[in-house]
């Protein structure tokens, strides 16, 4: 999809090539002329890339080559530790969680973990936690309550894995103790999504203070497809399934449910992790500054104020 | 050879041409009940113990006193905050057949004199999927159960989250378990009824909350429905999966209760935590 993207300007930079090795062949000087073009083209990309469709979006958010939860520890945070186990079951390696720096301070860190190829796509299970996964990150986050550091939630998952073991485990109670018990956990909390968001899957790392999301990334109640089929009885429909849920950063924003959009370097972020974690860092410490100068109680009441008021109109 | 045989009599069966309005068929063993049978049985099958579905009103009289209920909340009832396609339609289809204004009736009652805050989702009412006025009714009471320390029971029948609402019906999941952490921190009782069938984004909030979870009979009970695991893991579910007896022996639910006992059931479990008798 995204070679379809850039494939609207391939005939414009062939053309700028052709001009370069003919200028060179001639030694004449076209500068002004290859400049033009150039220009031409950065203003058609950035055109383009402003304008992508709700599906295009989706299909970028889940773009293989984009950073993932840990490679995101590493680029923002230094020395991160990563912690393991939910004490009662096993390691769940689709969620992944820890301890880091950020700037110099100690913050608990925690995200979906999808895979970097097909292989490790595999052993994360696709980024879908099983109950254990749940469990692990509330331990942590007991965990940073208790040794008073901020939480950092980064969100990235097609939704909690629907299989036998998960159900047998109980997937539901997982999911709602977290969310029950992240209302009052006495320390900030920021969510971020960075790529899909998907679902109660989501949302059981998605409580928080301040909610944040990469330009390129959805949150829905379901995935486009898994909608399109119940409605239409049709996956292929996905595409109109996905302009319908209102999935993309800046529908949520219109609607007033997220605190920030994160911009995210031209392309998507897959295109260059630094700049993208750069601008993620700017933005974890500067909603995290804010929400470190209120008490605790203030903090609380926030908190429930926003999700109480949450889909209210 | 015998000279003489005995007519055969082939015995037709004899078509039951019970009138709808007066009678009804029991969905598992297709047993023909009287309907005024089957209200008496609490719509249990009184042949196979199968329990058969009931309306939020139907559940409503089986549980509290009579003439105890005040209704909170009647007239709030949903917009299409997302444009979504045809759910309009849907909505005003759903609320002409079943005579609510949402999924979920909200209110206070006594059972056997002991006051409680309750939600009764519908099944009639596009299949108790939870949008915002679900989920802001069920907040609102659970609200105010906090507030006057009175102890709070959500029946729950969903197929989970309202998907024509998209987020903001994802978000009621923890609207609600916030205003349980509440309760929680409070020391308010709150149990949860799961019924058949509680599923998605209803089990995986409030309905797996409760201080006790109680399920009846059968009751089909998960976070993703049967058909999508199959459809996961390509292979056959074990017989019983994610019914009430299932999630009962994996430690999921405190008990199941049929039916006729879940009122008195109710009523002691009121008891033990401060009601007054």
């Amino acid at each position: 999809m995204m070679a379809d993207l850039d494939g609207q300007l391939t005939p414009l930079l062939e053309k700028i090539k052709d001009l370069r090795s003919f200028a060179q062949q001639q030694g004449l000087d076209l500068s002004d002329e290859i400049q033009a073009l150039e220009n031409k083209a950065a203003d058609l990309r950035a055109k383009m890339y402003a304008n992508l469709s709700p599906w295009q979006k989706v299909k970028l958010a889940r773009h293989i080559k984009r950073p993932s939860t840990l490679d995101y520890f590493e680029l923002i945070f230094s020395d991160f530790i990563q912690l393991y186990g939910d004490r009662q079951y096993r390691d769940d390696p689709a969620l992944v969680g820890g301890i880091a720096l950020l700037q110099g301070k100690p913050v608990t860190v925690l995200g979906h973990q999808k895979g970097r190829d097909t292989k490790d796509n595999i052993a994360r299970n696709f980024g879908m936690p099983h109950p254990e996964g749940y469990r692990k990150a509330l331990r942590l986050m007991k965990q940073a309550e208790k040794f008073h550091r901020p939480v950092i939630c980064f969100i990235d998952t097609p939704g909690a894995y629907p299989g036998q073991g998960a159900e047998e485990r109980g997937q539901s109670e997982a999911i709602a103790r977290n969310l029950r018990d992240m209302a009052v956990l006495k320390i900030p909390i920021l969510n971020l999504i960075t790529g899909e968001g998907g679902s109660g899957g989501a949302l059981a790392l998605g409580v928080g203070d301040s909610l944040l999301m990469l330009e390129n990334s959805i949150y829905s109640v379901i995935s486009p497809e898994g909608c399109a089929s119940i409605l239409w009885k049709d996956a292929a429909q996905a595409k109109d399934a996905a302009a319908a849920l209102k999935l993309t950063a800046h529908d949520l924003e219109k609607l007033g449910v997220i605190d920030e959009i994160i911009p995210e370097p031209q392309g998507g972020v897959h295109k260059n992790w630094e700049a993208g974690a750069v601008a993620i860092k700017e933005a974890l410490l500067r909603h995290l500054d804010v929400l470190e100068d209120l008490s605790m109680e203030t903090l609380l009441q926030r908190r429930w104020r926003r999700l109480s008021e949450l889909g209210n109109e | 050879m015998a000279l003489f045989r005995k007519p055969k009599y082939s015995t037709v069966a004899a078509r039951q041409e019970v009138p709808k309005d007066l009678a009804s068929k029991c969905t598992k063993c297709n047993t023909i009940h009287i309907k005024q049978e089957l209200e008496k049985n609490l719509w249990v099958c009184p042949k196979c113990g199968h329990h058969l579905p009931l309306t939020a009103g139907q559940r409503l009289r089986f549980t509290l006193d009579e003439g105890s209920f005040q209704e909170l909340d009647a007239d709030l009832s949903s917009g299409n905050p997302l444009d979504f396609p045809q759910y309009q339609e849907k909505l005003s289809k759903a609320q002409r057949a079943s005579g609510l204004n949402e999924a979920v009736i909200t209110g206070r009652g006594l059972i056997h004199g002991q006051p409680a805050y309750l939600g009764i989702l519908a099944r009639e009412f596009m299949l108790g999927s939870m949008g915002a006025v679900v989920g802001e009714k069920l907040a609102r009471m659970l609200d105010k159960a906090c507030q006057e320390r009175t102890p709070a029971l959500i029946f729950s029948v969903s197929g989970g989250a309202r998907m024509q609402e998209s987020i903001l019906s994802l978000f009621q999941m923890a609207k609600t378990s916030a205003a349980l952490a509440r309760l929680h921190q409070q020391g308010v009782l709150y149990i949860s009824i799961l019924t058949d069938p509680t599923t998605g984004g209803v089990s995986a909030s409030f309905a797996m909350l409760g201080d006790i979870n109680i399920a009846e009979p059968g009751a089909l009970i998960g976070f993703a429905g049967p058909r999508v695991i199959q459809q996961t893991i390509g292979q056959s579910l074990p017989t019983g999966f994610q019914r009430a007896e299932f999630l009962l022996e994996h430690g999921m639910l405190d008990m199941v209760v049929p039916r006729q006992d879940m009122k008195a059931t109710l009523a002691r479990l009121l008891k033990f935590h401060g009601g007054e008798a």
